[in-house]
């Protein structure tokens, strides 16, 4: 009974690491580019949420359809100033520069975050935060399901979008040859730019869910880098639907760990299992490429 | 009409081409031949805008196109066949047609430009939903071909089209690149295949190391001692 709860709030946070993963992917697959700021994006999209909360009374979920076109606009700023300088560069050392640049934008976030909302953790307390959806014996927090389902929507629109429209499918064709789309007339510059900010979108968007049920505070960015990345590990690129079950998948994992070796154990688990698939099957369970 | 004059291109500190004179009248199609490494794919791409010139100029209908970038000169109508075919692998055939037709020119004629490729190659309408991964040889190159075309090009640059393919399917490649000729499109083609490349075209120029040291018509080239010692003679079969 332990374990079956465990592992239904496994699945629900689960759904939000692949959410945090896609949006790394999408920029990592297609720009090539590793921005390690991903998670501190994702930390602004939840203060973002709870501003409009706090300040205004907005419903976290109805928050997001000004948080997310915010992120948008963010992630085209910061492709602008910053990014856009490392696509330009050979395709070896834009992962090392990236890097370096990420962590530049990790540390500036991080200090203008406590600057703004200070060290304390916050939470977007709503009025229906403690509802419970009763299955026999076991409970799902109506909130955190929600959260779920809305992720699930939100990586099925924009694999709609990749797969069938002009600029989508624009996007993937850069992500598995630059050279070649421009041939094809397509302007690359933009495509990366598009990809950029519909990532920085998707670490918003991902930011406001995790602040309806988890605590949100300026450092709580680099954990969602790494279990961001354990999950591209796991899922391997290319897949949005295959993030997404990379992220179930950890929070499964973690979810079992819990039960079996308790808490403190929780973050070494999805370690490991970065280690066995790098190990094992480096192009990830669902990848199609390294 | 396409003219280039004195056209440097350099990789880092290497130059590559040396100050190349070229030109590809209106409709007319050209052979570009000469050993490897000698720069034939550095200077289509540098026409396609993939490359950036040192110095020189590159004209196209009046118009400087040396600093444009690629999807401009598509735009403008010139269309690349790369060496290697560079399809999108994962994607569909249909899906690798349509991408060809992105410029906003040829979005609104696509529906015309793929019925009319498809009449030109069935094998891609039979096969528009496979992945074009799993295509073969020849398959790929008809639809990295067809996916130049989607551009409505009015020059063709082709890098290496017969590489890899049985003698078979190049001839009815040579075969479709005569059909667009005759319908008025330039086309100006890198080949290995020199022989048969020099009877297909009216013009060809010979680069080798960055230079063009020879030009004329593909007929005379055949007979040209140079020609017939660098790239026919025995000695040159092996590569070419």
């Amino acid at each position: 009974m332990i374990l079956a709860q465990q592992l239904i709030l496994g699945l629900l946070v689960g759904g939000l690491y692949g959410l945090a993963a896609a949006g790394l992917s999408l920029t990592f697959g297609v720009l090539r580019v590793l921005n390690v700021a991903h998670g501190e994006l994702l930390m602004l999209g939840g203060y973002g949420t709870f501003w409009l909360f706090t300040l205004w009374k907005i419903d976290p979920f109805v928050s997001l359809v000004g948080v997310a076109p915010a992120m948008f606009l963010l992630g085209l700023l910061l492709y602008w100033a910053l990014f856009q300088f490392v696509v330009k560069a050979h395709e070896e050392t834009r992962i090392k520069n990236s890097l370096l640049i990420g962590f530049g934008l990790t540390l500036v976030l991080h200090a203008l975050a406590i600057r703004f909302w200070t060290a304390d953790e916050r939470a977007v307390t709503t009025a229906y935060a403690g509802a419970v959806l009763r299955l026999g014996g076991l409970a799902v927090p109506w909130l955190r399901l929600t959260s779920l389902l809305f992720a699930f929507a939100i990586l099925t629109a924009l694999h709609l979008f990749l797969a069938k429209a002009r600029w989508g499918r624009a996007i993937r064709a850069t992500a598995e040859d630059w050279e070649a789309a421009a041939l094809m007339g397509i302007p690359v510059g933009k495509a990366y730019l598009l990809a950029f900010a519909l990532g920085t979108a998707l670490a918003g968007i991902a930011g406001g869910l995790v602040s309806v049920s988890y605590a949100i505070s300026p450092s709580i960015g680099l954990e969602w880098t790494l279990k961001a990345l354990v999950v591209i590990v796991l899922a391997g690129l290319g897949s949005l639907f295959g993030s997404f079950a990379g992220g179930i998948i950890l929070g499964l994992a973690e979810a079992t760990s819990v039960v079996f070796l308790g808490g403190p154990y929780r973050e070494v688990v999805g370690l490991i299992l970065f280690l066995i698939v790098l190990v094992v099957r480096p192009q990830g369970l669902f990848g199609s490429r390294v | 009409m396409l003219e280039i004059k004195n056209l440097q291109v350099a990789y880092g500190p290497l130059l590559a081409l040396h100050g190349v004179d070229m030109i590809v009248r209106p409709g007319e199609m050209v052979a570009l031949v000469g050993p490897n490494g000698a720069g034939k794919s550095t200077l289509l791409k540098t026409i396609s805008g993939l490359l950036r010139p040192r110095a020189g100029a590159i004209r196209w209908q009046d118009e400087t196109i040396d600093t444009a970038p690629p999807q401009r000169i598509v735009e403008r109508g010139i269309a690349l066949v790369p060496e290697g075919r560079r399809l999108f692998a994962a994607m569909t055939v249909r899906e690798n047609l349509e991408l060809g037709a992105f410029t906003e020119r040829a979005q609104q004629k696509k529906r015309a430009q793929m019925e009319r490729i498809f009449a030109l190659f069935p094998r891609l309408f039979e096969r528009q939903q496979q992945t074009a991964g799993l295509l073969s040889g020849g398959e790929q190159q008809m639809l990295a071909l067809s996916r130049a075309l989607m551009s409505l090009p009015r020059l063709l640059l082709l890098d290496e089209p017969s590489l890899g393919l049985a003698p078979k399917i190049v001839e009815s490649i040579f075969a479709v690149l005569i059909e667009l000729h005759r319908d008025g499109m330039g086309v100006l083609i890198v080949e290995q295949n020199v022989h048969a490349v020099l009877e297909l075209v009216q013009r060809a120029y010979i680069l080798e190391g960055g230079r063009i040291v020879g030009e004329g018509e593909g007929r005379y080239l055949l007979d040209d001692d140079h020609v017939r010692a660098a790239y026919l003679g025995p000695l040159a079969r092996g590569t070419s």
